[in-house]
């Protein structure tokens, strides 16, 4: 049974789903489709990072692994003709499971600095796996040919209007699950594990299969974010893959705030306009974003949600220790 | 995947003896560079992510001034003191308003740099592969060991290297500043408590690690490519060394550099595309029969 407040948010976000598609659709402008197909793909890319970092506390810098493989497996079982989307697109969800569950039950063993690392080594090698496998994966050239897209219950994702409001639905559901996750004891559990890990143990909480379910989750959904991606590019190429697509999440996790659910979409939104902006000027946009990300980091010392909710509840916009806030 | 030529290679001496060479010279290289992190790490607590970016720095360092003088021994000392001065400058200004607050805080501040030096360096020196040239001292025929080629210069390079290793060995084991580092890999609050100036010592790791990063980039321009981005793969690498050796551990380090540049090199002729993917298997391997790694003290 689902709650009152839970059928509430459902409601909410099948409205604000319902708006925001048929705005963009009514205004039928090419850009603003792009940039909220791109919003609703690395937003649901950077929430799903963040159920790790701002509610586990797990900080994980390989987070890409999930939305590369998550593309590659949608494109290459697309490819293989003979499967309709949603097949591809539930084996490709369970298959980035299956790879989650393995390289998340050898990361948690490891806290800190070291399971940052880790998982960044394990995105590494699925890099190197795409790269390497060049009769399989197309190797640095990315996976060509284009991605069949055959009709399905009357949705046609080779127009782009029909791709327009799946994209949406998907992405609106998946921050919706999301959502309900983190609502859930179960995300109350994660956040005891955040903040007291042997508090938890004590507790009789089982931390280290709670982290790997968390891991799991959030795989999922990077996957999801992975497969948009695949079809919207309709390919999939080794960069997905690569440490820089992790850092870009966790970039927009920090600009949006932790704190905060809705943070990394936010942050996802104003880094793209930034991105985009940088990008018309100069071509040295690592620049730019590093001194941006320097004085996020160092002068707020928090996302910009996180401020605001300070702002508003009349706290300094800085907080006088040097702790970060984390999501309640 | 490419097993006989693997089995070829072992099976005759000259190949067997040139990808050996080979193989140390990365792990030389590793060494250097994955002490200096393994350093800072055990002072300090942190791990310096921008580490790979200094010893890129270091190589660009050399290649200019090599250019310009014409003297290498210059070119070793600039990039040794330039970017350790630059460490000094990243911990005090950057680094040190990070340490109470959470790792994401410490990564996000690397990660910042990383960006912010791989653009400085297209800016400055192009985004183009450049290649420095062999210094003339060692522009001599390759000296012939078991049927194989050696370079002179990879010669001079290890013997740097194992000098360097055992003068940090000794450094660490006997002297004043040594003690003081072991102290505060043990306990950071009590040498503090107990009198010593720990800004002042973490700055002075923080130097070493970053020098011994610069003399790596400087070692590593005669015989590599030097190219903006250089950084990150010998930061990845690094990390599987300090991951394989056992974080902290200096002797770690060292052996865990020569098996990882051993399984670089031997990779590269058994699975030519799947070099980088042999070195995360061996991690992976390490990590599940050994979570601390070979000589890891505390579990991670």
């Amino acid at each position: 049974m689902m709650r009152r407040s839970a059928l509430l948010e459902a409601a909410l976000t099948a409205v604000a789903c319902l708006a925001v598609t048929t705005l963009c659709l009514a205004l039928g402008s090419k850009p603003l489709m792009d940039i909220v197909l791109r919003l609703a793909i690395f937003g649901l890319f950077a929430l799903s990072l963040n159920i790790l970092i701002g509610y586990t506390g797990l900080i994980s810098f390989g987070h890409a692994m999930f939305f590369g493989f998550g593309a590659y497996a949608f494109g290459l079982l697309m490819q293989a003709r003979g499967v309709s989307i949603p097949v591809a697109f539930a084996i490709a969800v369970l298959a980035t499971a299956a790879l989650a569950v393995v390289v998340g039950a050898l990361c948690i063993r490891l806290t800190a600095i070291y399971f940052a690392f880790l998982t960044l080594a394990f995105q590494m090698l699925v890099h190197a796996i795409i790269l390497g496998w060049v009769s399989l994966t197309g190797g640095d050239q990315g996976l060509r040919g284009g991605i069949p897209r055959p009709v399905f219950l009357g949705v046609n994702l080779a127009d782009p209007r029909h791709f327009f409001v799946f994209a949406c639905v998907v992405a609106f559901a998946s921050i919706f699950l999301i959502r309900q996750i983190l609502e859930a004891p179960f995300g109350y559990t994660l956040r005891v594990i955040r903040d007291n890990a042997d508090r938890a143990r004590a507790l009789g909480v089982p931390v280290q299969r709670y982290k790997l379910a968390a891991f799991v989750f959030a795989g999922v959904f990077a996957a999801v974010a992975g497969i948009l991606m695949s079809l919207y590019v309709s390919g999939a190429y080794p960069n997905f893959a690569f440490w820089t697509q992790s850092g870009d999440a966790i970039f927009m996790i920090m600009l949006g705030g932790i704190s905060v659910f809705l943070g990394p979409i936010v942050g996802a939104a104003v880094f793209l306009l930034l991105n985009d902006t940088i990008t018309r000027f100069t071509e040295y946009n690592g620049l730019v974003l590093g001194i941006v990300l320097l004085c996020v980091v160092l002068g707020l010392r928090a996302g910009l949600l996180d401020v605001v909710i300070r702002l508003m509840a009349g706290a300094p916009v800085r907080p006088a220790s040097v702790t970060t806030e984390t999501p309640v | 995947m490419n097993l006989d030529a693997l089995l070829d290679c072992v099976a005759a001496s000259s190949c067997l003896a040139t990808q050996i060479s080979a193989g140390l010279i990365i792990g030389m290289l590793l060494f250097l560079v994955a002490c200096g992190l393994t350093l800072i790490f055990g002072v300090l607590g942190v791990i310096n992510f921008t580490h790979g970016s200094f010893y890129m720095m270091g190589a660009y360092i050399a290649l200019t001034t090599f250019q310009t003088t014409g003297s290498y021994a210059l070119a070793v000392l600039a990039s040794t003191l330039g970017v350790a001065l630059f460490g000094v400058i990243f911990e005090r200004f950057f680094m040190a308003r990070v340490y109470g607050a959470d790792v994401l805080m410490q990564l996000l501040v690397c990660y910042a740099f990383i960006l912010i030096l791989d653009d400085m360096a297209k800016i400055v020196w192009g985004a183009d592969f450049r290649a420095m040239g062999m210094p003339e001292a060692f522009v001599l025929p390759p000296l012939r060991v078991a049927g194989g080629f050696l370079p002179p210069f990879y010669l001079f390079l290890a013997a740097v290297t194992v000098a360097i290793a055992i003068t940090l060995g000794v450094v660490i084991a006997k002297t004043r500043f040594g003690k003081i580092v072991r102290a505060a890999a043990a306990n950071r609050q009590m040498v503090g408590v107990l009198g010593i100036n720990t800004a002042l010592l973490y700055a002075a790791v923080f130097a070493l690690g970053s020098a011994l990063a610069g003399i790596a980039g400087a070692l590593a321009a005669p015989v590599r490519s030097v190219v903006p981005g250089m950084g990150f793969s010998i930061l990845i690498e690094s990390f599987i060394v300090t991951v394989i050796g056992g974080m902290g551990s200096i002797a770690g380090a060292f052996v865990a550099s020569i098996l990882v540049g051993i399984t670089r090199s031997f990779g590269s002729i058994g699975f030519p595309l799947f070099t980088d993917g042999t070195m995360f298997v061996f991690m992976a391997l390490v990590l599940l029969i050994k979570p601390t790694g070979l000589f890891g003290r505390r579990p991670g």
